[in-house]
C-alpha cells in the first residue's frame, strides 16, 4: 500500500512537470497550428542561463525569475524571426524549422556550457514527507513545484477568460480572419503565445533540473513526455495539460514502479495507444476526430 | 469640411491568372446606403475583401475621409472606421455572445463607451442580452446576423461593409435588418456598402447602386434607375 501512495505522489510531481511542457505545446499549437519541437530546447537553454546566475552568486529566486523573463524573451524572439516566416505554409515547414532550431540551440548550450552534467539546486529540502513513520516520496520540493505548476494553470485559465489580451488570444486562435476584421492585432498575439509557451516550458526545465541534472538534452524525454501529456490532454486548455499531465505522470510512475523503469517509455507509447484509439481528440477536447 | 465618402479609384484584384476586379471605380456618400449588385462571381465579395485588406489590390485605391486604405493590413483598416461583415457572418462560436460583441469594440482604449455600446447594440437587438452568456451555437441564422452586425457597431464604425447579410434568413427577419440599418444611417449618419445577391430587397432600401458584372462596373446610379432598368434587370441581377 505504501508502494502505491508513493508511486502516486511520484507520478503527481512528474505530472504537473510534463503539464507545464504541455500547456506551452498546446498554447503554441492552438495559436498557430504547430507542434514546436524545440520546447524542451528552449526550456533547457533558459535553464542553463539561470544556472550561469546561480555560478556567479545570485539567488535561486533571482535566477528563476530570469529564466522565465528569458523565456518570454526566448519565445517572442523565436516566433518573430523563425516561425513567422513560416507560418501559414504547410505544416512540414514548420515542424523542419523547430526540428533544427532543437538542433541548433542543443549544440549551441554545448559550445557555451559544455556537456558535462551539472547539478541545480533546489530552493526546499528534497527529504521526502514522514506519514505515520512511513517515508513518502513527496517532498517539500515537490510540494513547491506542484503548487506553483497550479498557479501558472489559474493564473493561464484567468488570462483567458477574464482579460482583453486573452479574449484578443482565443480569437486570434480560434478565428484570425475574423479577428483580424475586429481589428485584432494577430500576429502580436502570436508571438505574446509563444512568449507563454516559453515560460512555461522555462519553468519547467527548472524544476525537473534538480532530479535529473543539467546537460544540453536532459530535456528531451521530458519533451517526450510532455508531448504525450498534451495529447492525452487534447491539445486545447490549460486543463486538458494538467489533466493530460497528471494521467500521464501516473501511468508512467505505475509502470515504471510495478514493471520496471525500463518500460517507462513502453508505458508511454501504451498509454498514447489506448487514448488514440478510445478517444482521439482527447480526454478533454471538443473536437471531432477524423477518420481517414 | 472633409468629404466623409467611401470612394473607391480604378480598383483592380487578381486571385492569381484570375481578374476579380477591374478598375472599378464608384463613391458612397456620406449617410446612404449603396447596394453592390451582380450575379455570383461578379466580384462583389471581391470588392469588399479588397476595401478592408483582406485581398490585396492590383491597381487603384479605395479611401474614406481622404485617407487611403488599401495598403492597409485589416487591423488597420478598422482603426480608421470602416467595419467589415464578412460572407457567413464570421462569428466566433466558441466563444459567447458577449465575448463576441466586446471583442469587436477592443481596440478601442475606451472601455467605458465598449460596455455604453454593448448595452446599445443589446437594444437593439433583445434576443441577444436574453443569450449573452451562452455559446454562439444556440443562436439562430436571424440572431448570429444581429450578432455580426451589432459586433461590428460596438466600434462606433463610420462605414459599414455588409457581404449579403440576407444570406439563409427568411424575408421577414431581412426586413427587419434592413430597416434597423436605415435607422442608423438617420441617426448616426451611418454610410453603408451593402453587397446583396437578393437585388430586389436591396434596392428597397438602397439610396445608390452599383452593378457589377466579371469584374466591372456595368452601372452606377440611383437606386430607382437601375431597379427601373428593366434590360439591365433582367441581364445581371436575374428579375
Amino acid at each position: 500500500m505504501t508502494l502505491f501512495i508513493n508511486y502516486t505522489l511520484n507520478g503527481v510531481s512528474a505530472g504537473v512537470i510534463y503539464a507545464a511542457v504541455a500547456l506551452g505545446l498546446v498554447l503554441i499549437w492552438r495559436s498557430t497550428q504547430i507542434l514546436n519541437f524545440a520546447q524542451g530546447g528552449m526550456a533547457m537553454f533558459t535553464t542553463y542561463i539561470a544556472s550561469t546566475l546561480l555560478q556567479h552568486s545570485f539567488g535561486y529566486w533571482e535566477a528563476l525569475v530570469v529564466a522565465l523573463v528569458a523565456g518570454l524573451a526566448l519565445g517572442a524572439a523565436t516566433e518573430r524571426v523563425l516561425i513567422r516566416p513560416v507560418e501559414g505554409r504547410s505544416p512540414i515547414d514548420a515542424v523542419i524549422v523547430a526540428i533544427g532550431f532543437l538542433i541548433f540551440i542543443e549544440a549551441l548550450a554545448g559550445a557555451i556550457w559544455g556537456s558535462d552534467l551539472r547539478a541545480f539546486p533546489a530552493p526546499f529540502r528534497q527529504v521526502g514527507y514522514v506519514l505515520a513513520g512511513h517515508p513518502l516520496a513527496f517532498t517539500p520540493f515537490d510540494l513547491f513545484v506542484v503548487g506553483s505548476v497550479l498557479l501558472l494553470m489559474a493564473l493561464m485559465l484567468v488570462l483567458f477568460r477574464f482579460t482583453a489580451v486573452g479574449l484578443r488570444m482565443r480569437a486570434s486562435a480560434f478565428a484570425p480572419e475574423v479577428a483580424r476584421l475586429l481589428g485584432v492585432r494577430v500576429k502580436r498575439m502570436l508571438t505574446l503565445g509563444w512568449a507563454l509557451a516559453a515560460m512555461a516550458g522555462a519553468l519547467a526545465g527548472v524544476f525537473i533540473a534538480p532530479k535529473v541534472f543539467l546537460s544540453p538534452n536532459y530535456m528531451d524525454s521530458i519533451l517526450i513526455y510532455g508531448f504525450t501529456a498534451a495529447i492525452v490532454g487534447g491539445l486545447e486548455s490549460p486543463v486538458g495539460s494538467l489533466v493530460g499531465g497528471l494521467v500521464t505522470g501516473l501511468a508512467l510512475s505505475y509502470v515504471g514502479g510495478y514493471v520496471g523503469e525500463s518500460f517507462e517509455p513502453t508505458g508511454a507509447l501504451g498509454l498514447l495507444v489506448v487514448v488514440l484509439m478510445a478517444r482521439p481528440s482527447g480526454l478533454f477536447s471538443r473536437v471531432q476526430p477524423r477518420r481517414v | 469640411m472633409i468629404s466623409r465618402d467611401l470612394v473607391v479609384e480604378e480598383l483592380s484584384a487578381s486571385y492569381g491568372a484570375i481578374r476579380a476586379l477591374n478598375s472599378v471605380s464608384f463613391s458612397v456618400p456620406e449617410a446612404t446606403i449603396t447596394a453592390v449588385l451582380g450575379a455570383n462571381g461578379a466580384g462583389k465579395t471581391t470588392l469588399l475583401r479588397t476595401i478592408t485588406g483582406l485581398v490585396h489590390p492590383s491597381g487603384g485605391s479605395a479611401s474614406f475621409g481622404g485617407v487611403k486604405l488599401t495598403g492597409r493590413p485589416p487591423e488597420d483598416v478598422v482603426r480608421c472606421g470602416v467595419a467589415h461583415v464578412p460572407e457567413g457572418r464570421g462569428v466566433i462560436q466558441e466563444l459567447t455572445v458577449e465575448e463576441n460583441l466586446r471583442l469587436g469594440g477592443l481596440y478601442r482604449r475606451d472601455r467605458a463607451d465598449l460596455k455604453v455600446a454593448v448595452d446599445e447594440v443589446y437594444e437593439m437587438f433583445p434576443p441577444l442580452k436574453e443569450r449573452s452568456r451562452r455559446s454562439v451555437f444556440t443562436l439562430s441564422g436571424g440572431e448570429r446576423q444581429m450578432l455580426a452586425i451589432g459586433r461590428a457597431l460596438v466600434a462606433r464604425p463610420k462605414v459599414l461593409l455588409l457581404d449579403e447579410p440576407s444570406l439563409g434568413l427568411a424575408p421577414r427577419v431581412t426586413t427587419r435588418i434592413m430597416a434597423l440599418l436605415r435607422d442608423l444611417v438617420a441617426s448616426d449618419r451611418l454610410t453603408v456598402l451593402l453587397v446583396e445577391q437578393n437585388a430586389r430587397s436591396a434596392l428597397s432600401i438602397a439610396d445608390r447602386a452599383v452593378v457589377l458584372g466579371l469584374g466591372r462596373v456595368v452601372m452606377e446610379g440611383a437606386a430607382a434607375e437601375v431597379a427601373a432598368d428593366e434590360g439591365l434587370r433582367h441581364h445581371y441581377l436575374g428579375y
